[in-house]
């Protein structure tokens, strides 16, 4: 595999081989040796199109600490917002040499775009395509329930996950059911009838309309931001409505499971989907997301590339 | 294939480097020892079962995955890592014995000494392996040897040990040209 575009292009055990990895780095970022020399002499391109505080962040720390180096490139302040096209600015990148291009883009489908035409020949990897699919982020999310619930196994077979929100805007719930369905999790989407997608029918879930009748059967709940960007027209009545049915407060979270955890992959609408307090809870595992996040993308960045391509699996 | 070295004399060549680390260092108490994964991590932690029976106590010990600091890296596809443990202590001022299973080209040993020089500055490395096969492509020798045994470069040496393989024993066979 020489790009990562969608949870697609992996299977089963690309999947546990980056978490595997992901586990290894995180163990050696706690220790004393934070900087590996693994890509030293390799530059990768952060193209962000669209705005990101976590994604870009992590993706530039990851290669950071694997030695690589770092341009960073946004739509703002940069010929993208002079109207240059995706093709010219690939073309720009390849004859600046990078090796590797982590791409978040308001198109769904441009990563693809850019990896499949021959404007450029390093590896292309999706940080955010519109409402299409955000692969690091369903590792990231995947490796942080792996961490807290898994005891031992290498897959999340049995464990129930519920997502909670916008399913409908939300690239993170498209990648995360691919993933957590491939890894043996029961996914269970939460959302007012408005905010599924079309045809949400044949995705490998169930899905319910009430979240109270499902929190206190899940292991993991996952509430997703609102995305007041992407919503031309009115989902939902009113902000405080959709708190009262489908935000977190306090005593949803009481009604949970011992062990169950609560994510978020940011940013967060503190007060509309989620409350302050059950965000800063025990049970929260937001911001060890975030730190989870360097080390699956500095597994990403080595297992594509420090070696040679080898067509088909990372293997 | 034949038969290099069979499990009895495997089990005495480790006894030996053990007593051979030991009167080096005066004992065990400023020792670290490292094994590199995976072979030579549990050949570690046989000479320490070992040190431990000759002076009583508990060695330091740990594995030190050295695969991030391969420098072939981009000549193959990349592997999966494994782990890297290093002993509460830190290396900090102690000396750190690198175990492995097979000396070759000595580039494992060079990541491993780059790998070490992250983590800290021991007060020595020394280098302990179960055989020695010769064809050094960098200037780096074994302090403390299981075997030397002269090969050809095309045939193959296989360190088998029982934690890994279900067997203990090395053999050696002749390969196609490389």
């Amino acid at each position: 595999m020489k790009h990562l575009l969608s949870i697609n292009d992996l299977s089963r055990e690309d999947a546990i081989l980056i978490l595997d990895t992901a586990a290894e780095l995180s163990r050696i970022a706690d220790g004393p040796m934070k900087k590996l020399p693994t890509l030293r002499g390799r530059t990768i391109v952060n193209l962000f199109a669209e705005d990101s505080t976590r994604t870009r962040i992590s993706f530039e720390a990851a290669a950071k600490r694997l030695s690589a180096d770092v341009i960073n490139f946004s739509a703002k302040g940069s010929s993208l917002s002079k109207g240059e096209s995706l093709k010219d600015t690939a073309l720009t990148l390849q004859a600046m040499g990078a090796d590797a291009v982590v791409i978040r883009h308001p198109a769904s489908g441009a990563p693809t775009r850019l990896a499949e035409n021959q404007w450029m020949s390093g590896a292309v990897i999706n940080a955010g395509d519109g409402t299409h699919e955000h692969p690091s982020q369903a590792l990231l999310d995947a490796f942080t329930i792996r961490k807290h619930l898994a005891k031992g196994a290498t897959d999340l077979a049995g464990l129930r996950v519920a997502i909670v929100g916008d399913i409908l805007h939300s690239r993170v719930a498209r990648s995360n059911v691919l993933l957590l369905t491939k890894l043996g999790a029961h996914v269970t989407l939460i959302a007012p009838p408005t905010l599924l997608p079309f045809g949400v029918e044949s995705w490998p879930v169930s899905i319910s309309y009430d979240l109270d009748s499902v929190i206190s059967n899940v292991d993991v709940l996952m509430m997703l931001r609102i995305q007041q960007e992407r919503m031309q027209e009115r989902f939902f009545p009113n902000a405080r409505e959709y708190s009262r049915y489908f935000g977190l407060n306090r005593d949803r979270m009481n009604s949970m499971l011992p062990n169950s955890i609560v994510m978020h992959p940011g940013p967060m609408n503190r007060g509309l989907e989620i409350t302050a307090d059950a965000a800063d809870s025990a049970r929260s595992v937001i911001v060890e997301q975030v730190s989870n996040g360097v080390s699956v993308r500095m597994a990403i960045l080595y297992l594509l590339l420090a070696g040679l391509p080898i067509e088909g699996g990372i293997n | 294939m034949k038969v290099v070295l069979p499990a009895p004399d495997i089990s005495r060549a480790i006894v030996r480097i053990a007593h051979e680390i030991l009167e080096r260092y005066n004992g065990a108490e400023s020792l670290t020892l490292l094994g590199i994964p995976t072979r030579g991590a549990h050949l570690a932690n046989r000479i320490a079962l070992s040190i431990n029976a000759i002076e009583g106590g508990q060695v330091a010990i740990g594995t030190l995955d050295v695969t991030m600091h391969r420098d072939d890296l981009r000549t193959r596809s990349p592997k999966a890592l494994l782990p890297t443990v290093i002993p509460a202590a830190g290396v900090e001022d102690r000396h750190v014995v690198l175990i492995d299973d097979v000396l070759y080209s000595g580039r494992t040993i060079r990541a491993a000494l780059d790998a070490l020089g992250e983590i800290g500055r021991p007060s020595s490395v020394s280098l302990a392996v179960l055989i020695d096969r010769g064809h050094r492509e960098l200037p780096i020798r074994a302090d403390f040897v299981g075997k030397n045994i002269p090969t050809a470069r095309t045939e193959i040496i296989k360190v088998n040990l029982i934690e890994v393989d279900g067997s203990d024993e090395v053999t050696i066979a002749e390969g196609g040209a490389r």
